[in-house]
């Protein structure tokens, strides 16, 4: 069965983000007044898996060996069919 | 005694590695193309600087999972030495071979020039040559090099001696201002624990002759040498 994992990673609590102060400065900059900013990646990923359970177990893998580094960031894992 | 600086493509400080270890030193040196992988023994691996697959996903990051990289690792845990210089720190990091990651600047640009480094630990195979306390003028040049570790391993890192280099100022004081990437304590050379593995994110092999306005880093090269010399049983 061919699922699709969307794969977001972002930085763990508490982490400097220098990209988005920067984002966050020039929408002031626009007059945009803003609270927050957090930047994050999303991957989509189609692949092969027997089941739901196995495709989410992939997903996990490709962010624990490479999509992610456990030093700095987190990742949330969606697996749909 | 062997040398071994591996290409990636974009690896762009191969040459001058290269450069500085066989005709300044006068080592034998090999440029070897990450997919040749290492056909023979070598003494010490020098991953260079430049953006290897373009910096793609994060600094390093591609590299380190390439299967050269296995190899390195394997040369490592035989004892063999290994240096990353900018770009080869951040595939060390990412590889696991030192501790931590370098990530983005604190502000987020690239920066390009000479800055200074005071010398800590000098037990290593990379800094036997200097002083504890020594301040080099050495350039860096990257946009992600700024050192990152969880506070535990900080901890384990300050106490083992494992902090090669710090970014300070021209009389080796920790300053603000002369942290030019925000690292996490100035650090910006680490060592792993057995010691023969560095991560550096400033560029020896750029500050290894007097006409280039320092030689500050060729220490790092003779270092090297020195401590191979010595496990060979070979009198300098």
């Amino acid at each position: 069965m061919i699922f699709l994992a969307k794969i977001t990673i972002g930085l763990k609590e508490g982490m400097l983000d220098p990209e988005a102060l920067a984002i966050r400065h020039a929408l002031g900059n626009l007059g945009f007044a803003t609270e927050e900013l957090r930047t994050k990646k999303l991957f989509l990923v189609r692949f092969d898996a027997a089941d739901a359970r196995e495709a989410e177990e992939k997903a996990k893998g490709m962010c624990e060996r490479l999509l992610a580094n456990p030093v700095i960031h987190h990742f949330e894992v969606e697996v749909h069919r | 005694m062997r040398f071994a600086v591996i290409q990636f493509g974009g690896s762009n400080c191969d040459r001058d590695a290269h450069y500085v270890l066989s005709d300044i030193c006068g080592v034998d040196c090999d440029l070897v193309w990450y997919k040749d992988r290492l056909s023979r023994s070598y003494d010490a691996v020098i991953l260079p600087g430049g953006f290897s697959y373009g910096d793609y996903l994060r600094a390093g990051a591609i590299a380190a999972r390439t299967p050269v990289m296995k190899e390195v690792i394997a040369h490592a845990d035989e004892g063999g030495l290994v240096l990353g210089i900018c770009n080869g720190a951040q595939i060390l990091a990412e590889s696991g071979l030192v501790p931590g990651v370098f990530t983005i600047n604190a502000y987020p640009k690239f920066i390009c020039r000479s800055v200074h480094l005071r010398v800590e630990a000098t037990d290593s195979p990379f800094t036997s040559l200097y002083k504890s306390g020594d301040v080099l003028r050495i350039p860096i040049a990257h946009k992600e090099g700024r050192y990152v570790i969880p506070e535990d391993q900080l901890a384990e890192l300050n106490a083992r001696g494992q902090i090669a280099f710090r970014f300070c100022d021209e009389s080796g004081n920790l300053t603000p201002d002369s942290n030019p990437n925000g690292a996490v304590e100035h650090i910006t050379g680490i060592l792993n624990k057995n010691r023969n593995v560095l991560a550096m994110m400033p560029h020896p092999e750029r500050a290894s002759e007097e006409i280039l306005s320092s030689d500050d880093g060729k220490k790092v090269f003779l270092s090297m040498i020195s401590h191979i010399e010595h496990a060979k049983g070979v009198t300098c």
